[in-house]
């Protein structure tokens, strides 16, 4: 018998009794619904503590300087200068799997325009920041090494700043003060959203390095106030980095193995990796709860098959008179099976995505529908229709005409 | 070379320890084009008989060749294959699939014969109008009366053109105009060469037959044949259906 045949006849018998199909496939669509909004959660949540680490980086490391001790107390990090303007060269120089580095000097400042004033925090740097960062100016440029060389009294602003002083205009070439002296306004930095602490990453300003030590904060000029920014040569080689720069700076510091180091690192790519793969435990866990109810659907499947064979012996058995041959028979009620589960698994499909879309616009999050997870729990469902209709069909197949024409 | 050849063949089943002899050694012929009637109480073995003869079922001994093919230790399969292409089947509950249409139930043995669609709905649109319901295609079966029912039951069994059609107590649901009436379908099926065994407990209707069988515990006990009554006069010589039942009719 030609399959198409076969799946009209099925298609047909499932139509006659349409109530009890729905119910029979509730439970494939309540599964792969649940799958697929389960990981469509997962996935978007994934994604935006991904995004979110991304955006302070790519492959980022963070050196920061040790801490303070006097008598007894001991200050955090950051609260001694450790690092020197030649650890950061010989980051440069040494470390084969640092592709850039760059310092941030950091302090809070008043930013004036001509009409208004703004509280941020302004950061000495030099370029490699920006690329370790992956950041580029919206409008204007960014730093260049020229600016660092000569001291020049520029600024780059974040686009926090630009609403807070200009609103909607054009701040480049504008003159801003900062701690009374004039900058000028080269570059607007494009917008970077929120760091995963929920820190506003374009509330900030940009001078060179060089000029930032001399305007903006004094002090000693051969340690770097501030903190070390990494950019590692590939996501997989932050580790090698953070272990080159460890071992560099302990080298340059005379610490001995006993020593604690007098400085900090912060692997991001690694903090983001460790939350990724939290979001993607989670993931898995809801997906197999959600799997679950996959297989009480196939058994519903199973439960409707069989009561279905026994309502339709006669009609077997009829079949079988004029000819049907049991695989006739057999691929007949499977077939049946598979078209339940399938269209179940297609309506879950449905379901899954606009649950998903609900629920994200509801709590605000990403939702990612994987493809292959659409495709993975339609194929599954599939699979259960098969094997659940497996044995109800075998036992249609293998009836006894003769008992099966006689059946009342 | 006769087309059912029965040499000596038994059938028992077995009932817990009891064993039923339902067939004991029944050795018989039937040559292509007759019109065969097979009588006999219940648990003569008569069922038993068409259920082999059909290939509905094996026999326990013996030999039963159709068409000269030695179809007794055929499996499954090939029994299907062998029921589709050359036997018919018409029963007394008729049997039809319950809301599909008249054609769609016809259809069905070319189904699992593997014609093509256009080519199963000409053949069956064909038949049933040689059964003549041409006018009711597109009627499901649950819209016919019991005469039609039975004439679609003959159409599907003739539509694959089998060269054997046999009919458990085709009768046996019908008032006695349409009973006439199918047996004026048989006769026609006879005379067109079809050859047609059927199992009945009435008399009159194994009248029409060329040939009567009676059965009994298990064992052929007369086989006559006979002047087969003429279906179609008692038909002529029946009042219209909206007259009163027709007693005098058969």
């Amino acid at each position: 018998m030609i399959p198409f045949e076969t799946f009209r006849v099925a298609l047909r018998a499932l139509l006659r009794n349409k109530m009890r199909s729905f119910l029979t496939v509730l439970g494939i669509i309540i599964g792969v619904g649940a799958v697929i909004a389960m990981v469509a959660i997962g996935e978007g949540a994934k994604a935006q503590v991904e995004a979110s680490f991304a955006s302070m980086g790519s492959n980022l490391l963070i050196v920061l300087p040790g801490s303070t001790q006097s008598s007894g107390t001991r200050g955090g990090f950051g609260t001694m200068p450790t690092l020197t303007w030649d650890d950061l060269a010989a980051i440069r120089r040494e470390a084969p799997a640092v592709r850039y580095a760059a310092v941030q000097l950091r302090s809070n400042a008043q930013i004036m325009s001509d009409d208004q004033n703004w509280a941020t925090s302004v950061s000495g740097t030099s370029p490699e920041y920006f690329l370790i960062r992956s950041w580029k100016a919206a409008r204007g440029r960014s730093l260049l090494d020229s600016d660092v060389d000569a001291s020049a009294k520029v600024v780059v602003l974040g686009q926090t700043v630009v609403d807070k002083l200009y609103g909607a205009l054009d701040p480049v070439g504008q003159t801003v003060r900062i701690k009374n002296i004039p900058f000028e306004v080269v570059g607007v930095m494009e917008k970077k959203g929120q760091s995963p602490m929920g820190q506003d990453y374009d509330d900030c300003a940009f001078v060179p390095q060089t000029t930032f030590q001399t305007k903006i904060q004094g002090g000693l000029q051969k340690f770097i106030s501030g903190t070390i920014f990494i950019g590692a040569t590939s996501t997989d080689s932050t580790a090698r980095a953070e272990t080159q720069v460890t071992d560099l700076l302990r080298d340059r510091h005379h610490l001995d193995s006993a020593a604690e180091d007098d400085f900090s690192i912060r692997n991001l790519t690694e903090m983001a990796n460790a939350q990724a793969d939290g979001m993607r435990t989670l993931t898995t866990l809801l997906a197999s709860i959600a799997g679950v109810s996959l297989l009480v659907g196939g058994i519903g499947i199973m439960n409707i098959m069989l009561v279905s064979v026994t309502e339709r012996t006669r009609e077997i058995g009829v079949r079988m008179a004029v000819g049907a041959t049991p695989l006739n028979i057999l691929l007949q009620f499977l077939v049946e099976a598979l078209t339940l589960a399938v269209a179940g698994g297609l309506v879950g499909v449905a379901l899954g995505i606009f649950t998903a879309g609900r629920l994200a616009a509801k709590f605000g999050w990403p939702t990612l529908v994987r493809p292959d997870i659409v495709v993975i729990s339609v194929c599954f469902s599939g699979l259960v229709g098969v094997v659940f209709g497996l044995y109800p069909a075998r036992k249609a197949s293998q009836l006894d005409p003769i008992d099966a024409l006689r059946y009342e | 070379m006769a087309l059912i050849e029965l040499d000596k063949v038994s059938k028992v089943y077995r009932m817990g320890d009891v064993e039923v002899h339902a067939l004991r050694e029944v050795s018989f012929t039937v040559e292509e084009r007759d019109f065969v009637a097979v009588m006999g109480s219940s648990g003569s073995g008569k069922s038993t008989l068409m259920n082999i003869i059909g290939c509905l079922d094996r026999p326990t001994g013996g030999t039963y060749r159709l068409d000269g093919t030695e179809v007794s230790r055929l499996d499954r399969r090939q029994l299907a294959g062998v029921r589709n292409k050359t036997l018919g089947f018409v029963f007394q509950s008729f049997n039809l699939l319950s809301r599909t249409s008249a054609l769609e139930n016809v259809e069905l043995p070319l189904l699992y014969g593997g014609v093509p669609a256009r080519e199963r709905h000409r053949r069956a649109s064909e038949a049933l109008g040689r059964v003549g319901l041409a006018d009711r295609v597109h009627h499901r079966s649950n819209e016919m009366s019991g005469g039609q029912q039975q004439r679609v039951a003959v159409a599907r069994a003739l539509v694959t053109r089998p060269r054997l059609i046999l009919a458990d107590e085709p009768t046996g649901n019908l008032d006695s105009r349409t009973t006439v009436e199918i047996m004026v379908l048989f006769q026609e099926l006879a005379t067109a060469g079809i050859t047609i065994l059927l199992v009945t407990h009435e008399p009159d209707v194994a009248a029409y037959a060329s040939r009567v069988v009676v059965m009994r515990d298990g064992r052929v006990r007369t086989d006559e044949r006979q002047l087969a009554r003429r279906a179609i006069d008692d038909l002529a010589a029946t009042a219209s259906p909206d007259d009163e039942p027709q007693e005098a009719s058969v």
